[in-house]
């Protein structure tokens, strides 16, 4: 077998959030235009590593994927253990922007996927001018739940095992089996009650139907593309939330689930090699 | 568009489709549990003990217990075993956000269990052992 040397780096990064400090883990890969994307709920920044192995995104685009507090490498603030985490609006965007004046990033873009998704409407709503184009993921203003949440942290249901089988089924059928469990196992190694606290964020805080309308993609283009098989954000709420939107750009994707970057590269980049050199030609 | 009795008999080959599958057996080696899965208006009482089936019997029955039961109609079902189901058609629970299938009874066992039942329950799909997830 040979051995092979990836292009990826990956580093650490302590800043404050929320006025705590963090110690947060990054990978990045490539040289141009920064390109932030932000993983899904109970998940990490592993999700974007063939994004960031694709020469053709690359050559243009400085990819950076950090796993936020507590996901994949990077630490929960000290004190931890005697809290429940939960996820905010608030939490979340300033997070996203601290992360990108720490980095000193000249106004890069933001791709984010489910919760990501979410927040990138935030980013929009809040912060438009900080970035150059913004593109969600699976993303919409709000959508209805289809399972209870107590059942993700409880004693008596292996947490990994009970996050990875509901969001199994939000991958498409067509994905291929090795992508498929790849992006599982990020969901079986998540923490106690991590996945669940994300949801707070999706579920409770982070309505923004009220918000959306708010949005001016002339200040920064907005792109919304969704997967087809995705019953979690469905189709029908990536459009629901496009129609509020003046200017908002949406694909539905073909043979696509909620986790496209992850759970089928290939198919995925048919869809967002068109967004991005849109990115990169402005 | 699905008949109940032909997806039922499909239904039926269950406990076979399994002990041709070792590694779901193994999967499934902590539950024990008596179930019940609802095909239309047909009933079926499962006993799985250390990831087999030890029990499967086909309804109807007067006052028959169980721990918890997945209950479908037959639109579900038949959608659900196509070869490449479609969008809304391909996951437990994609139909039970709709209530095309509800879940009742206690659902501990069924949780602590979950891609095991998924799995188990895709077993009658068209090319599920040349296509096995």
């Amino acid at each position: 077998m040979s051995a092979k040397l990836e292009p990826i780096i990956g580093r650490y990064l302590t800043l404050d959030l929320g006025g705590r400090p963090h110690r947060l883990y990054f990978e990045e890969c490539g040289t141009g235009i920064p390109l932030v994307c932000l993983h899904t709920a109970g998940a990490d920044g592993r999700q974007f590593r063939h994004l960031m192995l694709d020469e053709e995104i690359t050559a243009k685009f400085r990819i950076i994927a950090f796993d936020m507090p507590w996901h994949g490498k990077s630490l929960p603030p000290e004190g931890w253990h005697k809290e429940e985490y939960r996820l905010t609006t608030a939490a979340y965007t300033e997070m996203v922007v601290a992360f990108c004046r720490a980095l000193e990033l000249d106004r890069p873009a933001v791709m984010g996927c489910s919760i990501g998704g979410r927040i990138v409407l935030n980013l929009a709503i809040e912060h438009a001018t900080l970035f150059r184009g913004l593109i969600g993921l699976e993303s919409a203003d709000f959508q209805s739940p289809w399972y209870d949440t107590m059942w993700l942290n409880r004693p008596d249901v292996h947490g990994g095992e009970v996050c990875a089988a509901l969001v199994s089924g939000l991958i498409a059928p067509q994905s291929p089996d090795e992508t498929r469990h790849e992006t599982l196992w990020m969901y079986k190694q998540g923490g106690p009650g991590v996945f669940k606290g994300d949801l707070y964020f999706y579920r409770v805080d982070g309505d923004l139907r009220a918000t959306v309308g708010k949005i001016d993609t002339s200040v920064c283009p907005l792109y919304l593309l969704t997967g087809e098989y995705d019953f979690s954000c469905t189709a029908e709420d990536t459009l629901r939330t496009a129609g509020m939107i003046k200017g908002a750009e949406v694909t539905i994707m073909k043979e696509v689930g909620h986790f496209p970057m992850s759970e089928n590269p290939r198919q995925f980049r048919k869809y967002i090699l068109p967004v991005l050199n849109k990115i990169s030609s402005c | 568009m699905f008949d109940a009795d032909r997806l039922a008999a499909r239904f039926e080959r269950l406990p076979q489709l399994l002990e041709a599958d070792p590694d779901l057996v193994r999967r499934g080696a902590f539950l024990d549990a008596r179930f019940q899965v609802g095909i239309g208006k047909i009933p079926f009482d499962i006993v799985v003990a250390g990831g087999r089936v030890t029990s499967f019997e086909r309804g109807p029955f007067v006052m028959r217990t169980w721990r918890f039961a997945i209950r479908g109609n037959t639109e579900a079902w038949g959608r659900w075993w196509q070869p490449m189901p479609e969008p809304g058609w391909h996951d437990l629970f994609a139909m039970t956000k709709r209530g095309d299938i509800v879940l009742e009874g206690d659902l501990q066992p069924l949780m602590a269990n979950l891609q095991y039942l998924k799995d188990l329950l895709v077993l009658p799909r068209d090319g599920a052992a040349e296509a096995k997830r």
